[in-house]
């Protein structure tokens, strides 16, 4: 302890501690002075220096035991996040594939019953087709007729039917006696006008053919008029009753 | 006076060149500092005594930076030195607050 510009000396009577100060701030060019100004501007430098740098980074001043484990820490973070990420992306990517085959799936099963319900009735449909006036003016046609009239239209490929403002399909019947036509249990007064969508020009020729539907009508004393239509409408419906007996058959196991 | 005036210039100058201290020094750095105060302090206390003498004070504050600079690095060499920068701040600080505790006495006489 004998450093610091000072031997230790106590009791060593010196001017007062004020007194000293006083003399010390007055500016004098000395070398005692110029030295102490000197020191004091690089301990200034110093201090200001570190202090930027301790603000600056933290890092810098952990022991190397305190940055391994701080690497430790980040790197096992981020693997636990990339791991994270990657199943976040999967299920991204499952979901994405679902809902695109289960979008497939309901479009196929709404393009599906578009169809049976045009088929079997349920559902109003339009498009090209024939309208076929059948005037009966002696009340001579007989169902078998209006029948073989149904089965020609359908070996043409006719697609929806309706006779008056009754809706046919597979389960329809044409009964009744001549004059009094009865189709599914309603009687059908002539003349008899049919809705039907399909080819126009198949399913006119294929009426007209020699020994066909129409010669039919005409037979029984009957006259047929056939107009192809651009845009024909069979708006009539038809209550699908459930089925009683038959229900879905289970799914054959693979 | 001057000696002020050196601390003002000196704390002026770094924030205005705001320098960045090369790697290898970065330990060094925080030692010598406290250990120039000490010098500093050490200083003041014997100008209150009366018996400052400036080529005292130099040889004191450079050895007291080179020797705490000398420690760290030996710490460090041995895998000590954070336990050994932590030891020569714990000392320096007190020895500072020993002289301010002497500078205290001859201003205040308490």
């Amino acid at each position: 302890m004998s450093d610091e510009g000072y031997d230790e000396r106590p009791g060593a009577p010196g001017p007062t501690g004020w007194a000293a100060l006083r003399s010390a701030m007055r500016p004098r060019v000395t070398r005692a002075q110029v030295l102490a100004g000197v020191l004091c501007a690089a301990l200034g430098f110093a201090v200001v220096v570190q202090v930027r740098m301790a603000n600056d980074s933290d890092l810098s001043r952990l022991s190397q035991d305190d940055l391994v484990r701080l690497l430790d820490e980040t790197s096992t973070r981020a693997e636990a996040l990339q791991q994270a990420a990657v199943e976040l992306e999967r299920e991204r990517d499952d979901l994405l594939s679902g809902s695109d085959s289960r979008q497939a799936a309901l479009d196929a099963a709404r393009r599906n019953a578009a169809m049976q319900g045009i088929l079997s009735g349920r559902l109003p449909a339009e498009g090209p087709g024939v309208r076929i006036a059948l005037s009966d003016p002696d009340r001579q046609v007989r169902p078998v007729t209006m029948l073989n009239m149904l089965e020609e239209l359908r070996n043409a490929g006719a697609e929806a039917i309706q006779v008056q403002d009754l809706r046919v399909t597979a389960s329809s019947a044409f009964t009744g006696a001549p004059g009094a036509i009865q189709l599914d249990g309603v009687t059908l007064e002539p003349p008899y006008v049919w809705q039907v969508i399909g080819d126009p020009a198949t399913i006119a020729t294929a009426l007209e053919i020699p020994g066909g539907a129409l010669a039919y009508v005409r037979n029984d004393g009957g006259t047929g008029r056939v107009d192809q239509v651009e845009k024909v409408s069979v708006t009539a419906l038809r209550e699908v009753p459930d089925p009683q007996y038959a229900t879905l058959a289970p799914p054959a196991v693979p | 006076m001057i000696a002020i005036l050196g601390l003002v210039i000196g704390v002026l100058v770094g924030l205005v060149v705001q320098p960045t201290v090369p790697v290898e020094l970065q330990p060094y750095l925080p030692i010598a500092v406290v250990a120039a105060l000490d010098a500093l302090f050490g200083g003041l206390r014997a100008l209150l005594d009366g018996i400052f003498d400036d080529r005292v004070f130099l040889t004191s504050f450079m050895s007291n930076i080179l020797v705490a600079a000398f420690i760290v690095f030996l710490g460090d060499q041995l895998g000590v030195g954070t336990q050994l920068s932590t030891a020569v701040v714990v000392v320096l600080g007190i020895r500072i607050f020993s002289n301010a505790a002497s500078i205290r006495r001859h201003l205040f006489k308490a």
